[in-house]
């Protein structure tokens, strides 16, 4: 190499190593906070968008704090949590007795508590393709049937029935469902299972059930599967949908499009899951499908946040605390219904949910 | 015997020891040789191990309810089905490619062309499969639709046919794509290798070109078509992410390549469901990547018995 080459490389170095030592200083700028350290979560990639929110404005208010969230499924951050991997974990189900996972939870936890807070609330859209129906109603049984492949036509008795006046075109109908297992499709079926017994047979899980029909991977496969087939129906978080049709669902005497306020009123009409509540910190709910309340969507996905009242270090136990105070809080829940389409939790649960936050002990 | 005899030569001709140089080198071959063989016998303990809960386990608690064999026995067949399907179309036009590239072509377009084949290979499979969702399948909606009116009376065209596109078809036609150019290149490599007296004869014996191609160039490179297919069908096996994506899988076992449920495959049902399982589900799925394994390890060992009987004759 010539001589300037080796200047231009040593030049390069020492910039390089300024900006590495100007990384490592801001550990001890001024900073407005007394949070500092890293915390890291996994889990639900359904509060992926959320999380992302939280942490970019959890972030610029902490400028010490790095905090992490992994998407990598609900079992993936269920098992990271109980294997004491992540401080906090997000989940689409409440935590179970099967497979040991509640025990193990409580066991993480010990000698402290464990907390089990929803933080996640989005209403599943029915999306369908019919450029030629603006507006479309359906029925639970009606919505069963055409999922279960029983009715295969779009201009059938039963969906003309809760359509009265609209032109219904003789496609065929292309049901589509998800191809991986997800929380998405288990709060669907479990949705169907419980409204139309008679019509949808099958146990609820995260896998779809019934065979034969159209799979697509992922909620953006599913809205782009229903937009290709001409006459195709599927299921997706609302804020996907896009400029697809949405299905109104006939609730007691009604029907209701999906929205946010109508979302987040289901867990108000909800009983708490007290078989699954180990500790004064868990608020799993059972989700009350059947609901007949006016204004009210039932097709919803709830996400958990998963954490302990004691953690390793008083460093470890603030930061969770904080940014858990945070993600309830209203302003967090603005950011996530911004950033995700979720519905805000009502002020009535965040009263509930807030002493469980509370009961973190930190900085001691 | 030739490598102690080189080995013999070599040491006399450096005054009776073997170089410094040398010494260092074998080590080191050696040295990556046995890595390679410890990572596979690795990857194969590890897949046993973990999948040994599911072989167990009560049939009750694997995902599905049913036992260990009707769980992966679909995605045997969905994996080998679309394997096959690919091969079946990529072959013929790679070797045709191939042929192309080294016999017929004009000589300014030979470097050009050979670069593009390849290029194909560098394609991400993510790539391919949005291409397939977003192109190829609403483009074969129609094709399909002519299959199934006029060719169902064919169970590979039974139908009816997917409205969305995203079919058995569809996806073994983007494997056909992904698999051409490495079957293409192994090709390729072998017919410009056929000696040039045995081309030249056979012209002068008054073959026409493709008589000569037949008659030299195919015999020559029959075993270099047949590992290039069998390494493009160990791809095809194994291709999870553009699968993935494109196939709309239903977990039934079907020849009707056109419909809208389709048999999913072993790598493809992994990446779809390992993000949300946990406990036995797990080993379940790893199970099925261990069949996975043994059926790649099969085709490969058949494509080097192939091989290796051919070069003997």
């Amino acid at each position: 190499m010539s001589p300037s080459r080796w200047l231009a490389v040593i030049a390069s170095l020492a910039i390089l190593a300024v900006g590495v030592a100007a990384c490592g200083s801001s550990d001890n700028s001024g900073s407005s906070s007394e949070l500092s350290g890293q915390i890291a979560g996994a889990g639900s990639s359904a509060q992926e968008a959320a999380q992302e929110a939280w942490i970019a404005n959890f972030e610029s208010d902490n400028p010490d704090v790095t905090i992490s969230y992994d998407p990598v499924g609900s079992g993936g951050g269920r098992e990271q949590f109980i294997a004491g991997g992540t401080a906090y974990g997000g989940s689409d189900a409440a935590l179970e007795e099967d497979e040991g996972e509640l025990q193990g939870a409580i066991d993480r936890c010990k000698p402290g508590k464990l907390i089990e807070i929803p933080d996640y609330i989005s209403p599943i859209a029915v999306i369908y393709n019919l450029p030629s129906v603006e507006s479309l109603q359906l029925d639970p049984d009606t919505l069963a049937r055409i999922f279960n492949q029983e009715i295969t036509s779009w201009d059938d008795k039963a969906i003309a029935a809760d359509n009265p006046g609209v032109e219904l075109p003789d496609t065929r109908i292309t049901p589509v469902n998800r191809s991986d297992e997800s929380g998405t499709t288990e709060n669907f079926v479990d949705y169907l299972a419980s409204v139309a017994p008679d019509a949808w047979t099958y146990e609820v899980s995260g896998d779809w059930p019934v065979k034969g029909g159209e799979a697509a991977q992922g909620t953006s496969g599913v809205v782009e599967a229903v937009s290709a087939g001409d006459g195709a129906i599927g299921y997706a978080d609302e804020s996907q949908a896009g400029e697809l049709g949405v299905a109104k669902i006939k609730v007691g005497s009604e029907y209701v499009k999906p929205s946010a306020e109508a979302a987040a009123k289901i867990l108000e009409e909800s009983p708490e899951a007290k078989a699954l509540s180990k500790s004064p910190y868990m608020f799993p709910f059972e989700l009350d499908r059947e609901t007949e309340a006016t204004g009210t969507y039932p097709i919803v996905l709830t996400s958990y946040l998963m954490a302990c009242t004691q953690y390793g270090s008083a460093e470890e136990a603030s930061l969770v605390k904080a940014y858990l105070e945070y993600a309830i809080s209203p302003e967090g829940q603005e950011a996530a219904a911004e950033n995700a389409g979720s519905a805000p939790l009502s002020d009535s649960l965040r009263e509930k949910l807030e002493p469980a936050v509370e009961a973190i002990e930190a900085g001691s | 015997m030739a490598g102690p005899l080189a080995g013999q030569i070599l040491a006399a001709a450096s005054g009776g020891r073997r170089r410094w140089g040398d010494r260092v080198f074998s080590n080191l071959a050696v040295a990556a040789g046995v890595t390679i063989l410890a990572l596979l016998a690795g990857v194969a303990l590890f897949l046993l191990v973990e999948s040994l809960p599911a072989v167990s386990a009560d049939p009750d608690r694997l995902p599905g309810g049913k036992s260990l064999v009707d769980y992966i026995a679909p995605l045997v067949f969905g994996t080998v089905l679309a394997a096959t399907i690919a091969v079946v179309i990529a072959v013929p036009l790679a070797v045709a490619a191939a042929l192309f590239i080294s016999h017929i072509a004009p000589r300014r377009l030979v470097l050009a062309l050979g670069y593009m084949v390849d290029l194909l290979a560098a394609v991400p499979s993510i790539v391919y499969g949005l291409w397939g969702i977003f192109v190829l399948g609403p483009a074969a909606v129609g094709v399909m639709e002519w299959l199934e009116a006029d060719l169902g009376f064919i169970p590979f065209f039974e139908g009816p046919a997917s409205a969305t596109g995203r079919t058995m078809l569809v996806a073994s036609l983007v494997l056909a794509v992904m698999i051409l150019p490495i079957v293409s290149a192994v090709a390729r490599e072998v017919f410009s290798q056929t000696p040039r007296k045995l081309q030249e004869g056979a012209l002068a014996l008054g073959a026409t070109r493709w008589e000569m191609i037949r008659m030299t160039v195919l015999p020559f490179g029959k075993s270099s078509i047949i590992s290039g297919a069998m390494l493009g069908l160990g791809r095809a096996l194994g291709e999870t992410m553009a699968v993935t994506i494109i196939l709309s899988v239903s977990g039934v076992v079907t020849f009707n390549l056109i419909s809208q449920a389709n048999p999913s495959t072993i790598a493809a049902n992994i990446a779809l469901d390992f993000p949300e399982s946990s406990g036995l589900a797990v080993n379940t799925l790893i199970a099925s990547g261990l069949v996975l394994f043994a059926i790649t390890l099969v085709t490969n060992l058949g494509a080097r018995a192939i091989i290796s009987r051919q070069n003997i004759q």
